[in-house]
């Protein structure tokens, strides 16, 4: 027991005899060099020679450590490092090439330390070098990957503002005897993705139009696919069937034969000109109610809710006629508008009825003065998509 | 007196010589956008893609805080910056002190001049910029902004005075590296020092000889010093030159007078 420890002890001073401050210099792990604070070389062990292949006669007392640099590198040294040596009295895992006595380069990672007198004069610089070839071939990589993924991120940006441009008319439609205004906000950042909402307003024949908008569970391409068939479901069931809850029950029949299994909802106005003004038929498929506002700006809801589309064997939807003359207006909107939030307060109905409230205004300033309010309410990019819809009849 | 910093770090770079000229000069110090301590929104990729943006600041800021006469000196870069601000607005300044000044980088064969670098190490130098800023991050950004009223230096902006978004780095050294400013020079006419330091790898002294030879009041001080920054290496000789400057009376002038 005694011989063993002994024989340990033997080995641990053998050991630490065998690293005299010298060689411990000499050939440390890693090269090291010291310069005079203008660069010039004045010490630099056996490490840093045999990384560089350079001979030692041929650095101290006659080139600077900035010589040995790569040229870009010596830009580099000349605006960040030596400064950052002067101001912080060190610099630490700068990149740099060595240039090789052959000429080859060699990727290092550098520490220096300036060190100062007592009178706060530079004396010298301490330089640690380390070999970084691998490291740097790796740092290449991950550039390269960054680019890509920052080239690819922005390829999705285009591509989800392109896809969203196709779920809302590029403008509003002019109908004439009509006041027409919409606005659509997608959730986020812009282009960041598609949202789930939409509105149409197009023609089916003479003085007779339809607007819709709807909401579609979910976000993203597969969303988008569904909206894009939601939108063109109800322009096609439209043709074909005057009242807006037969429309709306075509459109539960396709989402539920559709392999989706995203619902949506819907709001749907069929607009008839005729003699008195316009009648509006209101069906809606799950949706919050249009809000209807007369010319003496009284505000009411229009139309019963529904169920929603797309979950039920029968949509329940039931068609309510309103009679619009002049001044009167009808608003529809999303729950990205009501359901806005700040902190754990939603904007709310009653928000929305106090924008509608007071001096009768534009279907255009309905329009503005309801997305500024709500996009004011909310501190940030909305979480919610946001459509709004405002049709008038002219005074 | 205005002092501009040069590519790399930020205003700072001026703190050993700047305040000495306080007491019988108006001192002041800036960022360039995109640099320091300076709003990194305000970073415009048009108005930046050349020196002429910069020194359209640098006028913008003399208007701004109404000064007169201004002795401006600029350091590497700023030298030109500063070159170009006396082009745009003549009447603001005095005198101009232009610290390693290099009207172009890269060596022009054609007409025989050698600026010191060639494309290529240009374009090793952004590749070095590149692997230099991997540690900078999105996080370090507010750490970096509104820490210029700060007087003293704190620990995070001492190791972060000569970072900035790497992308904004890479633009404002092709923007300084790339640029050609020669023949903006013998438009100059505003007394001028050309301080140089007698090893500069960024602006060698040809470099600097070429200046004064090219400027119609420009005279040269070699300063006892090396390395591209000797308003922090040798910020008294760097002091004592611009002091000797400032109370000589131009050579040109009084020749003229």
């Amino acid at each position: 027991m005694t011989a063993q420890r002994e024989d340990a002890l033997q080995r641990f001073y053998g050991a630490l005899l065998e690293d005299d401050a010298e060689q411990l210099y000499d050939s440390a792990p890693c090269g090291y060099l010291s310069t005079m604070p203008d660069g010039t070389v004045t010490k630099v062990n056996q490490t840093f020679l045999s990384l560089t292949g350079h001979r030692r006669e041929d650095l101290v007392g006659v080139r600077r450590f900035v010589d040995l640099l790569a040229p870009g590198g010596r830009i580099y040294h000349e605006t960040h490092f030596a400064p950052m040596l002067q101001m912080q009295g060190s610099a630490h895992e700068i990149a740099f090439d060595l240039l090789r006595a052959d000429g080859s380069r060699l990727p290092v990672l550098v520490n220096s330390v300036l060190v100062r007198d007592d009178a706060g004069q530079p004396v010298t610089v301490r330089t640690a070098v380390f070999d970084a070839t691998h490291r740097r071939e790796y740092e290449r990589q991950l550039l390269r990957a960054k680019v890509d993924a920052e080239a690819a991120q922005a390829r999705a940006v285009a591509l989800a503002s392109t896809l969203q441009q196709t779920l809302v008319p590029p403008s509003a439609p002019v109908v004439p005897g009509l006041e027409v205004a919409a606005a659509y906000r997608p959730a986020g950042r812009v282009g960041a993705e598609v949202g789930g909402d939409f509105y149409d307003v197009f023609q089916v024949g003479e003085g007779d139009w339809v607007v819709a908008i709807g909401d579609v569970c979910g976000k993203g391409v597969q969303a988008a696919v569904v909206t894009a068939l939601v939108r063109y479901t109800l322009r096609a069931a439209a043709v074909q069937h005057d009242a807006p809850s037969a429309a709306l029950a075509v459109l539960n029949e396709v989402l539920l034969r559709h392999e989706t299994d995203r619902f949506c909802t819907v709001g749907m106005v069929r607009l008839r000109q005729d003699s008195e003004g316009w009648l509006a038929a209101v069906g809606c498929g799950g949706h919050p109610l249009p809000l209807l506002r007369r010319a003496d700006g009284s505000v009411s809801t229009a139309g019963a809710r529904g169920t929603l589309l797309g979950v039920m064997a029968t949509a329940r939807t039931i068609d309510t006629e309103v009679r619009l003359g002049p001044g009167d207006s009808l608003l529809l909107l999303t729950d990205g508008v009501t359901e806005a939030r700040r902190e754990d307060e939603f904007f709310g109905d009653d928000r929305v009825v106090s924008v509608l409230d007071g001096s009768p205004a534009s279907a255009a300033a309905t329009v503005d003065g309801l997305l500024d309010q709500v996009l004011a309410f909310q501190v940030g990019s909305p979480r919610d998509d946001i459509a709004i819809v405002a049709v008038r009849v002219p005074d | 007196m205005l002092f501009a910093h040069g590519f790399g770090c930020d205003q700072h770079m001026w703190r050993f010589v700047a305040p000495r000229f306080a007491d019988r000069f108006r001192v002041v110090t800036f960022d360039h956008v995109g640099a320091g301590g300076s709003d990194l929104t305000a970073y415009d990729i048009e108005r930046y893609s050349t020196l002429d943006g910069y020194a359209q600041d640098v006028v913008e800021i003399c208007r701004d805080l109404g000064l007169r006469d201004v002795v401006y000196v600029g350091h590497s870069v700023s030298a030109m910056i500063g070159v170009l601000a006396v082009r745009q607005a003549p009447e603001l300044f005095a005198r101009l002190v232009l610290v390693g000044p290099s009207p172009r980088y890269v060596d022009d064969l054609d007409d025989g001049y050698v600026g010191g670098f060639s494309e290529e190490d240009i374009a090793g130098l952004l590749e070095s910029l590149e692997s230099n800023y991997l540690g900078w991050s999105g996080a370090m950004a507010p750490v970096i902004m509104g820490n210029s009223d700060v007087p003293e230096l704190g620990a995070e902006l001492t190791e972060s005075f000569c970072r900035t978004d790497p992308e904004i780095a890479r633009r404002f050294a092709r923007v300084t590296f790339l640029s050609d400013n020669r023949a903006d020079l013998a438009e100059v006419t505003v007394p001028t020092l050309v301080l140089q330091c007698t090893e500069d790898v960024i602006a060698p002294m040809s470099v600097g000889e070429y200046v004064v030879e090219h400027m119609p009041d420009a005279s040269l001080v070699v300063l006892d010093a090396t390395g591209h920054c000797p308003n922090l290496s040798a910020p008294d000789a760097t002091t004592a030159a611009i002091d000797e400057f400032m109370s000589g009376a131009s050579p040109a002038r009084s020749a003229t007078a």
